[in-house]
């Protein structure tokens, strides 16, 4: 499973095909105009993977699709936006934390024991129910309006490579700092999994469920940590998202972007997450640019979507997914 | 006791194979039809007919067609609100650049557009599965909803990107008021009904069953997965595409493409789910859980007197919906069709024990 040196040879060369052919088919775009777009992208596809990560890392361990990721965003989001007005801002954080874990718990303990061992759509549908839920209930608990979130990133662009190039390179300093707060997480979440016992745990469910528990690893605890990682994942992308956009409704949207970037890499793969969101944000900003104004504008809509699904046509399992072979 | 069928006995293969073999069943039927064609237009109101009726049956028909497709065939599809949109502009469409086309005329054939539309995109259906479709079919959705919001012609260039449906009437008789309205959607909603209830019974429905149940296993015994599963597909668009054309025609008379937006796929998604996979019973009684909720939702704040503003009572009435899916699906993961026929298990021996 996992990270093949196959595989990542394949995303290496879709990310570098589509960086080389875009400029040549599309001619005459200047270099350093071209290089923000991509690294614009590129930033936008770092964003995608947070979510999707969230996605990932609870499909991996109950096998549930959980659609309510993007409103478990808002719903991080919209807490800690007015936590923050009435303490300061690193016990806001805690306090939000503490209630994405209570989250998990409730949701393990009245969605998901319940509904165990029922199909896949089911509990999908129940996940849209939660997304619902936590809708409704963010909005009434802290209301509507488009807060601004404000932890202290820098707003304003910086220009890079000004002496290599005419004009130099516009880059979103906002960006740079969430790319790396992201690179951070998943850094962090590569160790929880791999050197702590929860982590061992955890991928030990992944792998075959009957499996662990036949050697004692309590599924249900692994369920409330899973949720609670995923919602500490959504908090994070709560934070990014809503310092760039403003906390709104909108947020909870996200979570559709997501869907392209884990079929893209695959429903199983982290890693996956990762390089699917970089495909996809970069893919989109190419696209709108190079390629909206034949289509009238706007293709940024559905252009990721039809990326995966032409994508999928060639290899349904995505780039790092675990290839399924049915028998009868 | 009530429910019983000792003593019917079956000597043809005609009454053998007949739509509802028991008599009760046959007897409720007739009585339920004719209580909907002839006492409901009686004695209904015009709310009834606009807020309640006409959602419920057009939303039916478009269940029932989702269910074709997820219940029958196992193809997960959140496409549904996009092909919904293709069935009203089709209609719109054939409406305003070809004259003089009967009413009818107009429906079959946006149904059959939108057949050809889903069939094109069912064609990743031979590739993938399940919740790769799901995403695969959500592609049709955004690329239906930004072509319909973009491309001029389909909206006949008007500048707002809204439009209206012609005056409607069927061979000269005009289908202004409520109860007409009703009625023609109703008549539409049982044929529909009835040959989607046959089709599943028939030969069709049952590769197409096989194939949810196991496409590897239907193809051993010699079903084609291309025909069985782009046939589900085309079925189930023509009948997504009739209640697309009726909702934007009968129900909105003027509308948007944001009336056909994702979240209408995951309503009828959830009629589906909540009504119950693979019965068209059940795709009734999910539009009318769905219709209907809401409704009710909105009165208990006023029953209750509480001071609530309109954006509060939104947010809780989205609240107390997720959490109402949640429970129902704790409770019944086979839906209310599940319900319904333990309820007539029940009944066969009632009032007695045993």
């Amino acid at each position: 499973m996992g990270l093949t040196a196959r595989n990542l040879t394949i995303a290496f060369f879709a990310l570098l095909a589509f960086g080389a052919v875009s400029p040549m088919l599309f001619g005459a775009a200047r270099f350093p105009q071209w290089m923000e777009i991509v690294i614009g992208g590129l930033m936008s596809g770092v964003l995608y993977s947070l979510v999707a990560i969230g996605l990932v890392l609870i499909f991996k361990a109950s096998g549930v699709f959980n659609f309510a990721q993007g409103a478990m965003v808002l719903f991080a989001a919209l807490s800690l936006v007015r936590l923050m007005e009435k303490m300061p801002f690193a016990l806001a954080l805690l306090a939000t934390l503490a209630m994405m874990v209570a989250l998990a718990w409730l949701i393990e303990r009245l969605v998901l024991r319940p509904l165990v061992n029922q199909e896949g759509i089911v509990l999908f549908m129940a996940t849209l129910g939660v997304a619902n839920f936590l809708d409704g209930f963010g909005q009434t608990l802290w209301g509507s309006e488009v807060y601004t979130l404000d932890v202290g990133m820098p707003k304003e662009p910086k220009i890079l490579f000004e002496s290599t190039f005419d004009g130099g390179i516009l880059v979103n300093m906002e960006d740079v700092i969430a790319a790396v707060i992201a690179a951070f997480m998943v850094a962090l979440l590569a160790l929880f999994f791999q050197k702590t016992a929860t982590g061992r745990a955890l991928r030990a469910v992944a792998d075959d469920h009957q499996a662990a528990q036949s050697v004692g690893i309590p599924l249900n605890r692994i369920w409330v940590i899973v949720w609670s990682v995923a919602g500490l994942v959504a908090l994070v992308g709560g934070i990014v998202w809503g310092s760039k956009l403003g906390v709104q409704f909108s947020l909870s949207q996200v979570a559709l972007k997501a869907l392209p970037v884990v079929i893209l890499g695959g429903f199983t793969s982290i890693p996956g997450a990762i390089i699917g969101g970089l495909i996809i944000g970069l893919g989109e900003k190419l696209s709108e640019v190079y390629l909206g104004r034949f289509f009238g504008g706007g293709i940024e809509n559905w252009f990721a979507y039809v990326l995966a699904l032409v994508f999928l046509l060639f290899r349904p399992e995505g780039l790092f997914g675990e290839r399924r072979i049915d028998r009868v | 006791m009530i429910y019983r069928e000792t003593g019917q006995f079956k000597s043809s293969y005609a009454s053998d194979a007949q739509l509802l073999p028991i008599l009760q069943d046959r007897i409720f039927m007739i009585g339920l039809l004719a209580f909907a064609f002839v006492v409901v237009p009686a004695v209904g109101s015009e709310y009834l007919f606009d807020a309640i009726l006409v959602p419920f049956l057009i939303l039916s028909l478009a269940a029932i067609g989702l269910n074709i497709l997820v219940g029958y065939c196992g193809q997960l599809s959140l496409g549904t609100g996009g092909f919904m949109a293709v069935g009203a502009y089709a209609a719109y469409n054939l409406a305003i650049r070809v004259p003089d086309l009967n009413l009818l005329v107009i429906f079959i054939l946006a149904g059959l557009i939108t057949t050809l539309v889903g069939m094109l995109f069912g064609i990743p259906s031979l590739r993938i599965k399940g919740f790769y479709l799901a995403v695969a079919t959500l592609a049709a959705q955004f690329f239906i909803d930004w072509a319909f919001a973009r491309i001029r012609w389909f909206t006949n260039d008007s500048s707002s990107g809204s439009v209206s449906a012609p005056p409607l009437a069927i061979f000269g008789v005009p289908i202004e008021s409520p109860i007409a309205k009703y009625l023609m959607v109703l008549a539409i909603v049982c044929v529909g009904a009835l040959l989607a209830k046959n089709l599943t019974r028939g030969a069709i429905g049952r590769s197409w069953m096989a194939i949810r149940d196991m496409d590897v296993a239907a193809e051993v015994i010699g079903i084609r997965p291309l025909t069985a599963k782009l046939s589900a597909f085309a079925v189930s668009s023509f009948y997504v595409g009739v209640a697309g054309a009726l909702w934007a025609f009968v129900r909105l008379g003027s509308w948007e493409p944001l009336a056909f937006d994702v979240n209408r796929s995951f309503q009828l998604l959830f009629m589906v789910i909540i009504g119950g996979l693979g019965s068209i019973l059940g795709s009734f009684l999910g539009a009318a859980f769905i219709v209907i909720l809401p409704l009710m939702l909105n009165q208990i704040p006023t029953w209750l007197a509480i001071p609530l503003s309109t954006a509060a009572i939104s947010h809780i009435e989205v609240m107390i919906f997720g959490a109402l899916i949640v429970f129902f699906l704790i409770v019944e993961p086979h839906g209310l069709a599940r319900l319904w026929a333990i309820g007539k298990e029940k009944l066969r021996l009632w009032p007695f024990p045993h």
